[in-house]
């Protein structure tokens, strides 16, 4: 068997996702915990629990910073050392990453995780200005450039050099609603047609509404341990063999490239040699969809296909569940939802449904190794992470 | 030169827009131009820079054009933005003032700041904008 473990994941939690009328971000973070401590009843939190990583992007949304203590408080978890991680939507990708040195270090033998973010109660103008901090200020958002246009600027990028079609960024929509049409927790769960992405209205050009990941409120953790406890905890761990994070530019301008993002190629690098798999080792993926062409690029650039290969693959049906390489099976941030401190852990919870055989309806057949990949504003952080059954 | 001793910052590079000029910072050292000016070479960690002042043409490398805004820019909708390479490499972004349907990726561009003007308290920078050639 391949890849040597990490840590492990011995639970996890996943609150509803969607618009959470009148909860706060602690109350929808005290759900997600509550689920982990549920599906782990050999776990006594209060007693095990030894750290807590928390992303979270903005402290706009609720006017509320100070996460890391104040989601311990309100999940039971009073006095552990409790940390908040930022990087943009990227944030609990990069708590993933932290808490995994956490457990290597020896400092910790069991930690929680999550992520969480509250936004629905804002205007859509309010959250797209908060999303644009993610970017560079004094040369983007000074301009007028937000955070779809950044992806659209990859998307006419990529297009022009490779021909790429709205048609098949569209396809990606598509595919991600039907997937989440079949998860019950997922923001949207209808699904949609070619017709009804490519008609919706323009965001920023090439972008329309279907080709952007929802407004979401939502929040997420995990609970890891060391892999010589695991047993103690579940008999189904799994197990965290890659892990890779890398930065870059915070201006989308200041790259090489705007077709790829090296971040994200540097971080999968690392996690791939670190698990001693290959890209089509892969069983199924959760893969950063903030926008239709991100999901593209993550194909090439998880090597998942070549590069300018992305938008043929999707339109295949490759990526779709019964697929070669099932992508986003949670219906991804397109229809699941996006709340982006939630995002990173909330992909892992997915795979750890998957490779756990919970994923009910969605369930790909046998899946055994599963990969992350968590991206923060527009490229400047990527978290890739690589798990394998217990 | 006075100029010489101005701090090489992102303020300074506004102020010098101000003044009509599109400043650079090279590294004596190695000689690679930052735009923005940073105050330490990414190359080769040399604090040792001098303004160069930069050709305000260049061509568009990709572009957008953003319908939803975020507030203050809500009146201008829908407007093109875009990432120009400068005739120097160096590459920046902003708006395009040109009708979307006669942009192209490859057109020439140049960089408009002859209107320029700092308008509120922080931060004080001017808006340029790029046009066709
Ligand atoms: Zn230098």
């Amino acid at each position: 068997m391949k890849g040597k473990p990490l840590v492990s994941i011995v639970s996890a939690g996943l609150s509803k996702f969607g618009k959470l009328e009148g909860l706060y971000a602690r109350e929808i973070f005290a759900e997600a915990a509550k689920e982990a401590f549920d599906r782990c009843p050999n776990l006594n939190p209060k007693k095990d629990i030894q750290a807590l990583f928390v992303g979270h992007m903005g402290e706009s949304y609720e006017h509320q910073g100070h996460t890391g203590a104040t989601m311990a408080d309100w999940a039971g978890l009073l006095h552990v050392p409790a940390t908040r991680t930022e990087a943009a939507c990227a944030s609990s990708g990069a708590a993933l990453r932290a808490a995994v040195y956490a457990v290597l270090s020896g400092l910790a033998d069991v930690v929680m995780v999550g992520g969480v973010e509250k936004m629905t109660h804002r205007s859509t103008a309010e959250v797209t200005e908060y999303l644009a901090m993610a970017s560079d200020y004094p040369f983007e958002q000074w301009h007028g450039i937000t955070f779809p246009g950044l992806y659209a600027l990859m998307a006419t990028a990529h297009m022009h050099k490779y021909g790429t079609t709205e048609k098949q960024l569209a396809a990606v929509a598509v595919k991600n609603h039907y997937h989440g049409s079949l998860n019950p927790k997922a923001h949207m769960q209808k699904e949609i047609t070619l017709e009804n992405a490519l008609s919706s209205r323009v965001i920023a050009w090439p972008l329309k509404l279907y080709d952007c990941s929802l407004i979401t409120d939502g929040a997420s953790c995990l609970i890891l341990t060391k892999p010589e406890l695991a047993k103690k905890y579940t008999d189904t761990p799994v197990h965290i063999i890659g892990s890779g994070q890398a930065s870059d530019t915070i201006g989308l301008y200041e790259r090489e490239s705007f077709t790829s993002l090296t971040a994200a190629r540097l971080a999968a690098k690392k996690a791939y040699e670190m698990a001693d798999v290959k890209p089509e080792n892969i069983d199924v993926a959760e893969v950063h969809d903030c926008f239709t062409i991100a999901e593209i690029i993550a194909y090439e650039d998880l090597g998942f296909c070549k590069p300018g290969e992305g938008g043929h693959l999707t339109e295949k049906g490759e990526t779709k569940l019964g697929g070669r390489i099932p992508v986003n099976t949670s219906g991804g941030l397109k229809a699941k939802g996006h709340p982006v401190g939630a995002t990173g852990t909330g992909q892992a919870y997915e795979i750890f449904l998957q490779l756990t055989g919970q994923a009910d309806k969605r369930q790909v057949k046998n899946a055994e190794i599963g990969l992350t990949h968590n991206v923060g504003g527009s490229g400047a952080t990527a978290t890739v992470h690589i798990y394998r059954r217990g | 030169m006075a100029e010489q001793t101005q701090a090489f910052t992102i303020e300074q590079f506004y102020k010098h827009l101000l003044q009509g000029k599109l400043m650079g910072a090279k590294c004596k050292k190695c000689g690679k131009v930052h735009l923005p000016p940073r105050p330490l070479c990414d190359s080769c960690f040399s604090k040792d820079f001098e303004w160069i002042e930069l050709s305000p043409k260049g061509k568009l490398l990709t572009y957008t054009v953003i319908h939803v805004a975020p507030s203050q820019f809500q009146g201008m909708a829908p407007y093109a933005v875009g990432i120009v390479q400068l005739e120097s490499g160096v590459k920046i972004p902003g708006m395009i003032r040109a009708s979307p349907e006669h942009i192209k990726i490859g057109m020439q561009l140049t960089m408009d700041f002859g209107t320029c003007a700092a308008t509120q308290q922080w931060p004080q920078w001017p808006r340029y904008f790029f046009k066709p050639v």
